[in-house]
């Protein structure tokens, strides 16, 4: 699926617009609550990228997504540093190297065993700032400043300012789907593709397939570490909690939901996913139950996610397998 | 570091260990044989915790309790094989994390439902309540060596079954060649059906066992169930043998670590995890890499 179904197309560019025009209408705390949506749907773009197109089931994802929170509050608090230009890069790093150096451990494994060593990876680092004091132990780090963007000491945008923190949040949801999007579609992201189809066969082509699937794990650990910092940022806090295989689960279920290998189905994921809880634990205090019931009934009957249910509406058949 | 201080920590060790392998095995032999990664195993664990705690309650004996336990969890692990597992047999691991993550969040829920979200603690039964003396100023509760006693004893049961009778036959092929199996006219099914209601039994016994000596708290069987899995993909997936090397490997370096170096005590473990799977990617006992 190099191009996008026109229904999906036309459907996404109505949502762009719907999420671009909706700071005009909406309350606090929708805001609020939207801006946290896309933090996750950035994330769970980042997994779809590893788990739906590299065929690498990462349990271990959010430990990025938190690391990103805890480098922002560490610049912040030892460095003095609150502009943005200079944050996120360094975040960005920070969660590439860390990428580098799981991905280059648990790539020499595949299947359940890449599964599990990227959770023991990810409940390392949830145990070294569990017990760490310098980073506030199980009660984590405030970050007390939003990052602002500045020209020449001139105060541009302050993510103090809620609606600006949701247009650059709604600019990096965008811009990490085009990323994504013009990855796949590049020889990279077809090499990529062929690793998940047969890895021999693409290493007989003289492809050197580990370094295809490092790349790629760097590349999905850096845009969870977008997320992470975007997530960190609007909280102000950040804990252990962020990087829990907790974390990790619901990444995974989201992507699920919305269809793995479609890039906007985990998108879409994101949205359904959050709105369906925030519903549920509005109606009843047992709301867990009801996600849990959820989850599986869309395991058992809905293998391909929401994404499958568009495209099968559209077409009336199951989906091609995405690029 | 003295020979007395050295001795109870072994004894912690192995006793944590043999708990370790109870909840091991019954993982590794649901993954071995069925080929299902079954996250809502911890949960069998807390449930078996919580009916400790609460039959223990209503009947005044642990013992007791555990004996009207343990059927209990074995008709709830056949339930939720039925109506969930059931249909995941063909499909990709992928799914299987996803539906018994679905199936902790709601065993969870019901754990809140019917217990609430308090911790308790379990009483040692009075015949297990004595302590051995090792040293003069030191002793060993008694009932920690019944836990090691007991879950030896469940060893050695599993060991007979498995190697010894003819349902043990069938298990063993089931793990080596499940469509053989089927074709030779074994009810795939139903053997399912058996290894994972008894893996859901053994994961609720060491939960009974753990009661008087850990407490009971929401979340107990998330806990065990990470460090679970550590234990199996160290000792190698679908292998007892390695669950048990596995198990004991784990339980002494977190219980030395735990002692000697707090600060890295939580990383050790998962240290230890890397390190085996980069020596050997399938585990120490594990057969083909998966």
């Amino acid at each position: 699926m190099t191009v996008l179904p026109r229904l999906v197309l036309l459907l996404l560019l109505i949502g762009l617009a719907a999420l671009v025009v909706f700071p005009f209408f909406a309350e606090r705390f929708y805001l609020q609550l939207v801006t946290k949506i896309m933090v996750t749907a950035i994330l769970a773009i980042s997994l779809d990228l590893l788990v739906g197109y590299a065929g690498m089931v990462s349990f271990g994802h959010a430990a990025f997504f938190g690391l990103a929170g805890y480098a922002l509050a560490v610049l912040q608090r030892d460095f003095g540093l609150v502009l943005l230009w200079t944050t996120l890069p360094a975040v960005l790093a920070v969660c590439g190297v860390a990428a580098l150096i799981v991905g280059w451990f648990s790539i020499r494994t595949s299947g359940i065993y890449f599964i599990m060593i990227t959770l023991a990876f990810a409940q390392m680092l949830y145990y070294y700032f569990n017990d760490s004091r310098a980073f506030g132990g199980s009660d984590g780090m405030f970050i007390d400043t939003k990052p602002t963007i500045e020209i020449f000491g001139f105060e541009l945008v302050s993510l103090r300012n809620r609606i600006a923190f949701y247009y650059v949040t709604l600019g990096a949801l965008v811009a990490s789907y085009l990323i994504v999007r013009m990855i796949l579609l590049s020889p990279f992201g077809r090499v990529i593709a062929a690793i998940r189809i047969n890895e021999p066969r693409a290493r007989a082509l003289g492809y050197a397939t580990r370094n295809y699937k490092l790349a790629c794990f760097v590349i999905a650990g850096m845009l969870a570490g977008l997320a992470g910092y975007l997530g960190a940022a609007q909280y102000g806090v950040i804990n252990p909690a962020f990087l829990s295989w907790h974390q990790s689960g619901q990444a995974l279920v989201v992507v699920i939901l919305g269809g793995m290998g479609t890039l906007f189905g985990p998108v879409l994921g994101a949205f359904v996913l959050t709105l369906l809880e925030e519903f549920v634990s509005g109606l009843t205090e047992r709301w867990l139950v009801v996600i849990g019931a959820f989850v599986i009934a869309v395991v058992l009957l809905l293998p391909g996610g929401i994404a499958s249910l568009l495209v099968r509406l559209r077409f009336g058949r199951r989906m091609q397998p995405a690029p | 570091m003295d020979l007395s201080f050295l001795l109870i920590q072994s004894l912690n060790s192995i006793q944590y260990g043999f708990l370790l392998f109870l909840v091991a095995s019954g993982l590794t032999l649901i993954f071995g044989i069925m080929g299902i990664i079954n996250l809502a195993h911890g949960s069998f664990y807390m449930i078996g915790a919580y009916l400790a705690y609460w039959l223990n309650l209503k009947t005044g004996n642990l013992l007791l309790a555990i004996a009207i336990g343990l059927p209990l969890t074995i008709g709830l692990g056949l339930v939720v094989e039925r109506l969930a597992i059931g249909f995941l047999y063909s499909r990709d691991h992928l799914y299987q994390v996803l539906l018994t993550y679905g199936l902790i969040l709601i065993l969870n829920e019901m754990q809140r439902i019917l217990w609430g979200n308090d911790v308790h603690g379990v009483p040692v039964p009075d015949v297990l309540a004595a302590s051995v003396p090792l040293t003069q100023t030191q002793s060993y509760p008694v009932y920690r060596f019944f836990i090691s006693a007991a879950c030896i004893a469940v060893a050695a049961a599993m060991y007979l079954v498995i190697h010894k009778t003819r349902l043990g036959m069938t298990i063993r092929a089931g793990a080596v060649n499940r469509e053989m199996v089927q074709i030779l006219g074994i009810d795939v099914g139903r053997l399912f059906a058996i290894v994972f209601s008894l893996g859901a039994a053994l994961a609720a016994f060491s939960g009974m066992l753990s009661a008087p000596v850990n407490s009971v708290y929401p979340g107990m069987g998330e806990q065990i169930l990470i460090i679970s899995f550590v234990v199996v993909v160290i000792g190698g997936i679908g292998s007892i043998l390695g669950a048990f090397v596995g198990a004991m490997l784990i339980g002494f370096v977190d219980t030395f670590g735990k002692v000697l170096v707090p600060e890295i005590a939580g990383i050790a473990v998962y240290a230890l995890m890397a390190v085996v799977l980069l020596w050997r990617p399938q585990g120490l006992f594990g057969g083909r890499p998966a």
